[in-house]
């Protein structure tokens, strides 16, 4: 499957998940700040996923789970360089860039773009293409 | 108090579907104000559309909890998609199918389907959709931490199951 087929079949399912406009998704938006997106939406985003490309999506493997409860990755509502780190270990397919020179854990959500749900299918496809 | 807006669970495949039904009926007061009279416009005493929802998150919430032995304090989180071709009048029995498309230990995702059986001819007919999802609130996002006691299913519910023979798992 192509990148450009993934991002379709990905844009079809943010359409139906968070009732937004196909030209809304594109691939910079981001889902909490431009689509709407609220925390139980990721796990229908994680359900519909799994549906639409066939593959089975670990807890805190897409999103993350658990760094805001860690004292050891928040301090005084910032994400610490060693969650940065771990976020960027378990989550190639976000970019931390932008995030990493303010990380306040309240802007975490401007970090899950539809390119980084797309970066992160198109890495589960390969997984089990070679699987 | 929990209001039941199912009366009797009639199938249960476990952990993939269930049926249960609900008796609209003129001695529910609320039917009097929905829609009461007014002016010239005759009363429409019908079942209101959120009320239907909720019978509908009710017979597939206790098909989740079910398939997990009610350990899980099982919860509304979305209402993906609800549709309705017409008014539920009183006299009906509204027929509810609920079936899991997926289900982890996070929560699960329900679809369902919404008919009208009129008990004057047996006629049924399906008039909507009801597509939902819950949420295992112990396995929440957020680290919030909620009382040990299963509060979601209650005295009501285990009555619910029990007079329409629906062995509870212990």
């Amino acid at each position: 499957m192509t990148r450009d087929e993934i991002f379709s079949k990905v844009q079809d399912v943010l359409e139906d998940a968070l009732g937004v406009d196909e030209d809304e998704v594109t691939p910079e938006a981001t889902l909490v700040g431009d689509l709407g997106a609220e925390s139980i939406d990721f796990l229908d985003i994680a359900f519909k996923l799994e549906q639409t490309f066939g593959f089975k999506i670990p807890q805190g493997e897409m999103f993350p789970e658990g760094v805001a409860q860690d004292d050891r990755f928040v301090e005084n509502g910032k994400v610490t360089e060693a969650g940065l780190a771990e976020l960027e270990q378990k989550m190639p397919h976000f970019d931390f860039t932008g995030f990493k020179s303010n990380p306040e854990l309240a802007k975490i959500g401007n970090v899950f773009t539809v390119n980084g749900l797309v970066n992160y299918v198109e890495r589960k496809l390969g997984e089990t293409a070679n699987a | 108090m929990r209001w039941m807006w199912i009366d009797r669970v009639t199938e249960l495949d476990e952990g993939k579907r269930l049926v249960a039904i609900k008796n609209v009926s003129l001695a529910e007061e609320h039917l009097h104000d929905h829609f009461a009279t007014s002016g010239d416009t005759p009363a429409l005493p019908v079942m209101p559309m959120s009320l239907i929802i909720e019978g509908m998150a009710q017979s597939a919430g206790i098909l989740v909890g079910h398939a997990q032995a009610f350990r899980e304090k099982v919860i509304l989180a979305k209402v993906s998609k609800a549709t309705l071709d017409c008014e539920a009048p009183a006299g009906i029995t509204i027929r509810y199918t609920a079936t899991v498309e997926r289900m982890d230990a996070s929560g699960a995702s329900t679809k369902g389907i919404v008919e009208y059986v009129d008990p004057a001819n047996g006629h049924s007919e399906e008039v909507g959709a009801i597509d939902l999802m819950f949420a295992n609130i112990d396995h929440n996002r957020a680290g919030v931490v909620f009382p040990e006691h299963n509060f979601v299913f209650g005295e009501q519910f285990k009555t619910l199951l029990r007079t329409s023979g629906v062995e509870i798992p212990s």
